[in-house]
């Protein structure tokens, strides 16, 4: 039997629901049986994704099996459905309608009637339910209960006490889907909230969500408070730039300014959940510090407003003809990033491009190009899977959505989580993980199996060599999951030295010939290019003598990266005001998510498209500013808008000659240091996408140095201490946390508030002091 | 020859309507110059209307713009803080627009609203020379202020909520409203 067969013998249960007869498989809940057949029975605590708990009795219907009929309406979002059985909805039995309507009377009977000042109305489920299904009029004549107006519950999510019906699907969601179970329902009767623990605020990253499926008002988002009515907005389709998780999202504009995303509903990605970031960092794309207009250093050293055509011409003066290197950052779309691969190799003759704005290696390169280009692992895979490992990857801080996938099968089924993390995180005790020191002790492998790998594996020689030679030896699958949306899509578009698009190796002369014909040129580069450092190296021993940058942080790579850019010509393409653009000769603005439209690929390396939502004419997509410099400079690349980018993408398609080789490398040597830094990031943290959201910072992990007790006994520091760590570049003060982690090591966050560890330590791994302060 | 004095006659009957009304009541005012009052319920130009004590009735809802057939009335609500606070409760008209280029002046508006903030008056004189200025804002729309009411931002009445302003309990302003500079 093949597993199609498999799927398709599931026992199944026939039933009637008003008079029509349903089979559905066996365990289906009556209210999804009715939804089959069209017949929507009112609900609010019901959600498909979480557990039944029958909290609201809206859903009432009458009920008989085999002839015999429970004696009171039942609740059909809590029963599953049986042979024989006989069920009569609202709309054919007068009884269940009456219970209905005697359910919605009692729910809004300590409903305050504050419609007008609620964000939900308009798009409230008990408005819409109170008017399908609730009575005319209420027999109610007594005095509402009332509680104080809105609470923060955290510094993102109101509650307004009042509106609440109780329904639990805030409390089931953080518990079952998030796992951060820091609200509950508390006290009894009428006097019944959800409340939050004293000492554990609601500081999930999850929290967002319980906004979105609250059925009433009660949970509302600080930030979209009283901003707008649903018949304001206009919505649009769009990707999540934050994380290569693949979110698929909705963006509501009101008169061309985003007010608010929602989740949307993508089965194979995010189900119908996505992250606090995703959701509600995004005001950089209205920041005053938005770059609107080109600027070009002038005579005088300073940076004035000039036009577009001023601006293109001093790009392509200083960039004609000239040894140019090329970074983009991570957060490229496919088609921008095509666009740079494309005017790199056509415009600048050069494979001198690098989209791993981060701590890289050589390791990495090759390992991108020969193996990740060909990985196909999904979700699905992790559905499936028998072990999931972690190669320097914490789902829950750098792709929030694969850890709510790891999470749920660790809850359902047990699934056995390992990681190489030096110390275990809240996701991975979470998750349940098993730490291990050395990928070397992994076992119980098999092709089942699914190895996670973050990109900070760069980082550390080896590990990618060795996680590679497991998976080839036990057959498991293997995925590597970047930080940011872009590098899938860089990697697959060419913006890295090795490759052209189509992860066409740059060293194959057939590879070369294929492009060049597509493209229409001559002649491309053969040479392989150089990596982000040694980009930046070649800029200080001038050999290079300018760089094209596309929304990099030059704290991102390393501490000095910011002062090999100064003596240089700099051409910056950018959406916001930063410490490249301060230095830039020629910073020309371009168009961000919203504003144009585009795909990422995620971890999986499927696209993710999304629409545009605001027309501004004044911002351009990074490829159709390439594009006119390209013609400026004399070599165009003719990719005028993102519709022919795609095209020429799909037409040049994949390719399938051979691969770049993979070579294993060896190991780093254990340290022998007194102390070695290990770092990642925290998902909020001072990320430049999420600047000025002051009520997502809010609910941001602290940064606090974690030691063991062996550490702490050493250096005479308790947890309420704190320690300096330095190197002779700077140092940071942390509060102590006293964890299980080895006694050589000491752990800090990467960006957060006072721990931004390139700028004041200069790298992110490696040897420090730490003493008591 | 018959014919010819019958249709004189009728001829007659005419200008006996036209002489018969020079002596009816004329009907024609000398607009500008007179200015006669309207019906009572006319729909004239809006008004935003206050509590007693100055604060404004808009929550900022948008009942009205959702009720508006013509699309002519736009509203952004935005947080009352202790800080600042223009109305009762927690929510305040930070944006307010009536468009009378497409204003029809229906008073679906006036019926949508919760709490009695908008209402019409009964000036008709909205003509002008520019489409801009037809555009009124807050300003132009609230209500001016009348004996006993301070301006807002101030806080509510000592020891009242929002509840004691929807019931009309509060009748004038308290001295401990006032602004700093003014108690």
């Amino acid at each position: 039997m093949t597993p199609e067969q498999a799927v398709t013998a599931v026992e199944t249960v026939t039933a009637v629901i008003d008079g029509v007869e349903v089979t559905v498989p066996k365990g289906t809940l009556i209210i999804r049986a009715a939804e089959q057949l069209g017949v929507e029975i009112p609900r609010f605590c019901d959600h498909p994704l979480l557990s039944p708990a029958g909290a609201c009795r809206q859903c009432l219907v009458d009920v008989e099996i085999n002839g015999r009929a429970f004696p009171k309406p039942q609740a059909s979002c809590t029963m599953p459905v049986e042979n024989g059985m006989v069920v009569k909805t609202q709309l054919t039995s007068p009884v269940a309608a009456k219970a209905q309507e005697g359910i919605m009377e009692f729910l809004l009977i300590n409903h305050p009637l504050d419609c007008p000042v609620c964000d939900k109305g308009g798009e409230c489920p008990l408005q819409n339910q109170a008017m399908s299904a609730g009575r005319p009029e209420s027999r109610f004549e007594g005095t509402k209960r009332t509680f104080e107006k809105p609470i923060h519950i955290s510094s993102q999510v109101l509650l307004d006490r009042e509106r609440c019906v109780l329904c639990a699907r805030c409390t089931r969601f953080s518990n079952e889907i998030a796992g951060d179970p820091f609200i509950t329902l508390n006290e009894r009767g009428a006097l019944q909230q959800v409340g939050i623990y004293e000492n554990d605020p609601f500081e999930s990253y999850y929290s967002g969500n319980t906004v979105q499926i609250c059925p009433v008002g009660a949970l509302t988002g600080t930030s979209y408070r009283f901003r707008a009515r649903p018949f304001d907005l206009v919505s649009v389709n769009s990707a999540c730039e934050h994380c290569a998780s693949g979110c698929d999202l909705r963006t509501d504009i009101r008169r061309d300014k985003t007010l608010r995303r929602l989740a949307g509903d993508d089965p194979e990605v995010n189900q119908e959940w996505n992250c606090d970031k995703g959701r509600w960092a995004f005001k950089y794309l209205t920041s005053r510090e938005r770059v609107k207009h080109p600027l070009v250093r002038g005579a005088d050293g300073e940076l004035h407003e000039a036009s577009w055509p001023e601006a293109i011409a001093a790009a392509a003066a200083g960039l004609k003809g000239k040894r140019v290197g090329v970074l983009t950052g991570g957060r490229l779309t496919h088609e921008d990033a095509y666009g740079y691969s494309k005017f790199a190799r056509v415009a600048l003759g050069t494979n001198d491009i690098d989209f791993r704005a981060r701590p890289h290696s050589d390791e990495e390169r090759d390992f991108l190009a020969a193996v990740v280009t060909d990985l196909k692992t999904t979700y699905a895979d992790i559905d499936k899977a028998d072990q999931v490992v972690l190669v320097d990857f914490e789902p829950e801080e750098e792709s929030p959505i694969v850890f709510l996938r790891i999470y749920r099968h660790v809850r359902k089924r047990g699934l056995a989580v390992t990681s190489n993390a030096p110390l275990s995180s809240r996701g991975s005790k979470k998750l349940n993980a098993k730490l291990i020191k050395n990928l070397s002790e992994l076992s119980g492998l098999t092709t089942q199996s699914v190895i996670l790998i973050g990109e900070r594996a760069a980082e550390t020689a080896g590990i990618l060599s060795a996680a590679y030679e497991i998976a080839q030896s036990t057959g498991a699958k293997l995925a590597w999951i970047p930080r940011r949306a872009g590098e899938r899509g860089a990697l697959a578009a060419g913006a890295i030295g090795n490759l052209l698009p189509g992860n066409r190796p740059v060293a194959d002369t057939s590879a070369r010939v294929d492009v060049q014909s597509a493209w229409g040129v001559s002649d491309l580069p053969s040479q392989l290019g150089r990596s982000t450092s040694e980009i930046l190296e070649a800029l200080g021993d001038e050999s290079l003598d300018a760089i094209l940058l596309g929304g990099v942080d030059p704290m991102d790579i390393s501490a000095d990266a910011l002062n090999k850019l100064l003596n240089t010509f700099v051409v910056s393409l950018e959406i916001s005001h930063s410490s490249v653009t301060a230095i830039a000769d020629v910073v020309l603005p371009v168009a961000a998510v919203v504003e144009k439209s585009g795909s990422y690929l995620d971890w999986r390396g499927v696209a993710r498209r999304f629409d545009k939502g605001v027309d501004d004419a004044d911002l351009r997509s990074d490829l159709r500013i390439l594009s006119i410099l390209a013609d400026e400079i004399g070599k165009p690349i003719n990719l005028p808008s993102i519709t022919a980018a795609a095209a020429e993408i799909e037409s040049l398609g994949a390719w399938d000659g051979a691969k770049v080789s993979f070579t294993r490398r060896a190991a780093a040597p254990a340290s022998t240091d007194e102390f070695t830094l290990v770092s990642w990031r925290f998902l909020l943290d001072l990320g430049s996408l999420q600047q000025g959201e002051t009520n997502l910072a809010g609910t941001a992990k602290k940064a606090r140095a974690h030691i063991s007790a062996a550490t702490a006994a050493k250096l005479g520091v308790t947890e309420e201490d704190s320690v300096v760590i330095s190197t002779d570049r700077g140092s940071i003060e942390l509060p102590v946390s006293i964890r299980e982690i080895a006694d050589n090591l000491v752990w800090v966050p990467r960006n957060s508030e006072g721990s931004q560890v390139i700028p004041s330590l200069g790298f992110t791994s490696g040897a420090v002091k730490v003493a008591k302060r | 020859m018959a014919d010819e004095a019958n249709s004189f006659s009728k001829q007659l009957l005419g200008f006996w309507v036209t002489f018969a009304t020079m002596f009816k009541k004329v009907n024609t005012v000398e607009y500008p110059d007179v200015k006669e009052p309207t019906a009572e319920r006319f729909h004239g130009r809006h008004q935003l209307n206050r509590y007693e004590d100055g604060l404004e009735k808009c929550i900022g809802c948008e009942l009205c713009a959702w009720a508006c057939p013509a699309d002519a009335i736009y509203v952004e609500g935005a947080d009352n803080t202790d800080e600042a606070r223009f109305s009762p409760g927690e929510r305040f008209g930070q944006v307010y627009q009536i468009n009378y280029l497409r204003c029809i002046f229906c008073g679906l508006c006036i019926e949508a609203c919760p709490t009695r903030a908008l209402t019409m008056t009964n000036e008709y004189e909205l003509a002008d020379n520019q489409r801009s200025k037809l555009i009124f804002e807050k300003e132009d729309l609230l209500a001016p202020l009348r004996q006993g009411m301070i301006a807002p931002p101030h806080p509510m009445y000592p020891d009242s909520s929002h509840l004691n302003y929807y019931k009309g309990e509060i009748t004038g302003s308290h001295p401990s409203q006032a602004p700093e500079e003014q108690k």
